[in-house]
């Protein structure tokens, strides 16, 4: 009862904004007769996504198939260089300054490179994109875990004559576990961004960021639409997938601090999206 | 201290030691100068002195988590660095310094695997240490669960899991208020007599080292030296009636005289000592 309570305190509120702000969205549309190539309203991009629910969900099938490549790539490379950075110093502080740089730095830029570099017509391309992005995220985030343990811990493990494959195993490991879900949380949504921006510059036309230019450019907005729907439903989905993980990962974290980092962090993937989540909760 | 010499079967000897950090550089800190101390088994040794008098440089020392720049340190009669590969002494610090990711049982347990002991042995022990420190229902509770008084006995609990000889604390009550403080200073008597343990406390709290301590180390800064020995007889029952003998305040008057004096010799302020 409780339970269901506070689950519908979570949830009532943002629909009830969700449903003021399409139905906001229908009404002007309606009212001041905005040509449908411009702004379509809702109603027919509902339509425009019962029409072609089958294409959309192709499409969304191609672009998550590529961020999940990417992701479970970009976290196993992540993880195994920040293993590497720890365990030579001199490379940490080579790498991590660069690692941090290179965070700064747009690479999705890089993708007509890579297309040039491998066939533009496989999804080789566009899932190295994710991984790379992926793999910086996670790089920072686990390496930070793995270096800064608590001083107490340490001395106490000193105290302990521990070696240091045991606090390897018992202090820096699962210190930096929180670091690496804080990590895939960011980069969960962010590896489904990757995918679909980076059909933008070409390669096999088969995903949504395809979906969304090719109906774009012939004025079919309220299809395209209708794909980036698809989009916000993909990133709501790994998100969810990334905080259902570290809930069956670490059910013993302290549940004030993680959820009011899930809070932080939800906002995240709207903000992304910007006014579209509404859309998403429309499907 | 009743021993012919006593060095012979002291739990903690401190001979002519000295520590000296950024040695010839232009932040050199003469930490330690020239410290003798000789703490036999069972006794209560309170380190007390102002902020930066060496207190607990000279802990990390006979916990041989930093080594000294000249003299020794022998711990149970082995060196140092012997008794703390050995485990011989259990550590607790001003902020409990649990695992969050360990429940209270597993936090009590990590020495213990540490040492290399089966489940069931580490369990019982820790089932046993949880009863001594009055948390026997919180055993599967994460850290965070418990309040602040509550993880500092299971800080303690932890560092007497495996029965350690010595007991080495740096003001591990620094961070409770006054009440819980006087309650866990009562239990951790408690605790050690029925523990058998030798205890090294540092602390910069007059009363404080007055209640726990059968000898005070009054210590003065720049460098760290003992400047006066202080043997503290209230008894071998000490409760709450202590608190309000008379007694108690003579020797809190001496503790804090020799403070004073201390002080003068270098005219360095007592900066970090609580009075109350």
């Amino acid at each position: 009862m409780n339970v269901l309570r506070s689950v519908g305190r979570i949830i009532v509120p943002p629909l009830i904004v969700g449903a003021l702000f399409v139905g906001t969205w229908e009404l002007i549309v309606r009212i001041f007769d905005i040509k449908p190539y411009l702004l379509p309203a809702p109603s027919a991009i509902w339509t425009a996504l019962v029409d072609n629910v089958d294409k959309v969900w192709d499409a969304m099938m191609v672009t998550g198939a590529n961020a999940l490549v990417g992701l479970v790539f970009g976290v196993i490379c992540g993880v195994a260089l920040s293993f590497v950075l720890m365990r030579f110093n001199v490379l940490n502080e080579l790498v991590t300054p660069l690692a941090v740089a290179l965070n700064a730095i747009p690479i999705i830029v890089l993708v007509p490179v890579f297309n040039n570099m491998f066939s533009s017509t496989t999804e080789v391309p566009r899932r190295l994109m994710v991984t790379l992005v992926v793999s910086f995220i996670v790089l920072v985030n686990v390496a930070k875990g793995l270096r800064q343990v608590s001083p107490i811990h340490m001395e106490l493990m000193h105290s302990y004559a521990a070696s240091k494959s045991e606090i390897l195993r018992k202090t820096r490991i699962p210190n930096a576990l929180s670091y690496l879900f804080t990590a895939l949380k960011i980069a969960a949504p962010v590896a489904v961004i990757t995918a679909f921006v980076a059909e933008y510059f070409g390669g096999s036309q088969n995903g949504l960021g395809y979906g969304i230019t090719s109906n774009a450019a012939v004025s079919r907005t309220a299809a395209s639409w209708a794909y980036v729907i698809g989009a916000c439903a993909l990133g709501l989905a790994f998100y969810a997938a990334a905080v259902l993980l570290e809930r069956f990962a670490s059910p013993s974290r302290r549940p004030a601090s993680s959820s009011s980092a899930n809070r932080t962090s939800r906002s995240q993937p709207q903000q992304h999206t910007g006014g579209l989540a509404p859309g998403g909760a429309m499907t | 201290m009743s021993a012919v010499n006593p060095s012979a079967s002291a739990a903690v000897v401190v001979e002519r030691t000295s520590m000296v950090f950024n040695r010839g550089r232009s932040n050199q800190v003469d930490a330690l100068a020239d410290i003798d101390l000789v703490v036999a088994p069972r006794d209560f040794v309170a380190l007390i002195g102002p902020s930066g008098c060496g207190k607990s440089t000279l802990l990390r020392l006979i916990a041989n988590l930093i080594e000294p720049t000249s003299g020794t340190v022998l711990v149970n009669g082995k060196s140092a660095r012997q008794s703390r590969l050995d485990q011989d002494y259990g550590m607790a610090f001003q902020q409990s310094g649990l695992f969050e990711w360990r429940t209270v049982r597993k936090n009590i347990e990590l020495p213990l695997e540490l040492k290399g002991w089966g489940k069931s042995q580490r369990r019982e022990r820790a089932d046993e240490m949880l009863e001594l420190v009055q948390l026997a229902e919180f055993g599967d509770h994460l850290p965070w669960q418990l309040s602040g008084g509550m993880q500092q006995r299971v800080a303690i609990a932890r560092a007497l899991a495996a029965h350690p000889p010595l007991l080495l604390m740096d003001e591990p009550f620094g961070a409770l208020d006054e009440m819980t403080r006087e309650h866990m200073q009562a239990e951790l008597l408690r605790i050690c007599d029925a523990a058998d343990t030798t205890v090294v406390f540092v602390t910069h709290s007059i009363p404080e080292a007055v209640y726990l301590a059968t000898r005070v180390v009054v210590m003065s800064a720049r460098p760290g030296r003992i400047t006066d020995v202080i043997d503290v007889d209230l008894g071998s029952e000490r409760d709450e009636d202590t608190r309000e003998d008379d007694a108690f305040f003579k020797k809190i008057t001496e503790v804090r005289e020799a403070l004073r004096s201390g002080e003068a010799t270098p005219p360095a302020s007592v900066r970090g000592i609580e009075d109350r």
